[in-house]
């Protein structure tokens, strides 16, 4: 790890105090670690996907990180300066994109928009129409200046949104669910474009989604989240050795018939003449099971499935 | 300086959206202004059955009406908005302010900001005016300067009730209606002679929210009146003292309001 990091965080915990129902009226006070002790240091230049499921503390952790919320307990450090206590100093540096909610002005052409944060981040006139022109060539933004934000579809305004959060020029980049709800040519365009702006500029991007797409493409690193403390912190493809031990054979056979049965494998579904026999690296070679599977069936064609992150990523949770 | 312009271009944007649903601003003003209207008309109904309110003559309670209006309306046109905070909370959209190298406060009051409101400060200048011309006042140097300061005081004071019951709604998010008891209920107790009102209330209003000190002490002030509660006549000079300590205490507050946003939703 880097002597400098960006982000530096040890732990961090964030608890709320909620009302819990208690008999009729009584309300029970109740508190609720949303994270619940966090170390992470990333290095300046990284690309880091943090995933997981809903409520695990993603969110809040992003929130800690720009001074929105004030941490419980932890030590955090975003770019040398304490987040809460250096709120609006820090926001100079860092550009936020939430997903769901937007930080354009709604009635306004998207131009009126980019000029405001012009003059909210007091980024100097020249600076500001250099970045806005390769940010619009680079987005196809061109032709939806002059469209009131209201009027942009989803992907459009995402693309928007981006733009809103770079103008300013930050060294580092947090995106809550940016492609969400997009269809799949705009989140290529989202992707291919965070792509360039880190390989140009060296942004760094912390970024939490869904889309495990988005991580695979985007994202050497990942972090896992999972009740409020990280259950995963390494490589994409580390994470996926590791936990990717589980592999499936898929076979075409001649002849549709009953699922085989076959040692060191398991038939998980059926269709027609194709079967698919999930079986663990560990037990059993592919040359080995097919061996055995053309033992009881003639096979026309045949394909080793490698395990997606999509089921890497359930493996981690049921841990 | 810098955040003034800044402010200056986020109020411009305001009205440039605001223009785009024309025929709701306009109606907006207007029930803006008939509201106003109405509450002089309270006024000028009570003097048509009474001489005096309290030892207090119509032209005199008019004065009362136009400083407390005046100050209450630039209040309500620059930092009322920030009773929108409790809005965007639920909605989670507070957080963007959050995000901004400015103030949250500016942002927030800058980005709510209602130009229709200007009804509510339009009507009171009028009053204050006429009233300024009709009273009884023993004009001096220090009396015209009196005017400007209490007024300009005064819209501090009320922009700093604004601020401290609207930062009540980090800690409960419906809180709204208890906010505006201080507010539009302060707005309107300033319109009369607080001797109207029970010691008790007398005294919350001058010590506790100092709202006496916006109208009612510079008033008394001016037409050569006797202080209430038994103060002495210069303490009309304390109004500028009081709207710097009501800043001081809202600005504490709502920095320890915006250190408990708990953010709501993803």
């Amino acid at each position: 790890m880097t002597a400098d990091p960006i982000i530096d965080v040890v732990g961090l915990a964030k608890s709320f105090s909620v009302l819990r129902k208690a008999g009729r009226v009584r309300r029970r006070r109740e508190e609720v670690e949303a994270v619940a002790g966090i170390d992470l240091q990333i290095e300046r230049g990284a690309m880091v996907g943090y995933i997981g499921p809903n409520g695990a503390g993603k969110s809040t952790t992003v929130k800690m990180l720009t001074g929105i919320l004030v941490p419980s307990a932890g030590y955090v450090r975003v770019d040398g300066l304490e987040p809460s206590r250096a709120r609006t100093e820090l926001a100079k540096r860092i550009g936020v994109v939430f997903g769901q909610r937007s930080q354009l002005w709604w009635d306004l052409p998207l131009r009126d928009s980019f000029d405001l944060l012009r003059h909210v981040y007091r980024v100097p006139a020249q600076r500001h129409a250099a970045n806005l022109r390769v940010f619009a060539d680079g987005l196809e933004l061109g032709p939806l200046l002059d469209v009131p934000v209201r009027q942009l579809s989803l992907g459009q305004r995402m693309r928007g949104e981006l733009t809103a959060a770079l103008l300013h020029d930050p060294t580092l980049l947090l995106l809550d669910e940016p492609t969400i709800g997009l269809d799949v040519i705009s989140k290529e365009a989202v992707r291919e474009f965070l792509v360039a702006l880190n390989r140009e500029q060296g942004t760094t991007v912390l970024l939490t989604t869904h889309d495990l797409t988005d991580v695979e493409r985007l994202c050497e690193r990942l972090l896992i989240i999972d009740h409020g403390r990280l259950i995963e912190d390494g490589t994409v493809a580390g994470i996926i050795a590791r936990y990717g031990t589980e592999r499936t054979l898929v076979v075409d056979l001649v002849e549709p018939g009953p699922p085989l049965t076959v040692d060191g494998a398991q038939v998980t579904r059926v269709e027609g003449p194709r079967q698919w026999l999930r079986f663990r690296r560990a037990d059993v070679t592919a040359s080995a099971l097919l061996a055995r599977v053309t033992a009881q069936a003639e096979v026309r064609d045949l394909t080793v499935e490698e395990p997606d992150i999509e089921s890497i990523v359930r493996a981690v949770y049921a841990r | 300086m810098a955040t003034l312009g800044v402010w200056r271009h986020l109020v411009g944007a305001r009205i440039r959206a605001d223009w785009q649903y024309r025929t709701s601003f306009f109606l907006f003003l207007l029930s803006q202004t008939v509201i106003a209207c109405l509450d002089l008309a309270v006024v000028a109904v009570i003097f048509s059955q009474v001489d005096t309110l309290a030892g207090w003559s119509g032209i005199e309670v008019a004065l009362l009406f136009g400083i407390s209006g005046v100050a209450f309306g630039l209040a309500d046109i620059t930092i009322s908005q920030v009773e929108t905070a409790s809005r965007h909370i639920k909605a989670g959209s507070f957080d963007l302010f959050l995000l901004r190298p400015l103030s949250a406060l500016v942002h927030l009051s800058a980005t709510e900001f209602a130009l229709r409101r200007l009804g509510r400060v339009l009507q009171p200048m009028v009053v204050l005016i006429g009233a300024l011309l009709l009273a009884p006042i023993d004009w001096n140097v220090e009396r015209a300067a009196l005017v400007v300061v209490s007024v300009l005081s005064g819209t501090l004071i009320f922009g700093s009730v604004w601020v401290v019951t609207s930062s009540i709604s980090f800690w409960t998010v419906e809180s709204q209606e208890v906010a505006n008891a201080f507010t539009y209920g302060g707005g309107l107790a300033t319109t009369y002679p607080i001797d109207l009102l029970g010691t008790w209330l007398r005294r919350i209003l001058t010590y506790l929210l100092p709202l006496a000190f916006v109208a009612y002490l510079p008033a008394a002030r001016l037409l050569g009146r006797h202080q209430p509660l038994g103060l002495p006549g210069v303490v009309a000079w304390a109004t500028p003292l009081v709207a710097l300590a009501s800043v001081l205490v809202a600005r504490a507050v709502w920095t320890l309001a915006i250190r408990h946003h708990r953010s709501t939703g993803s």
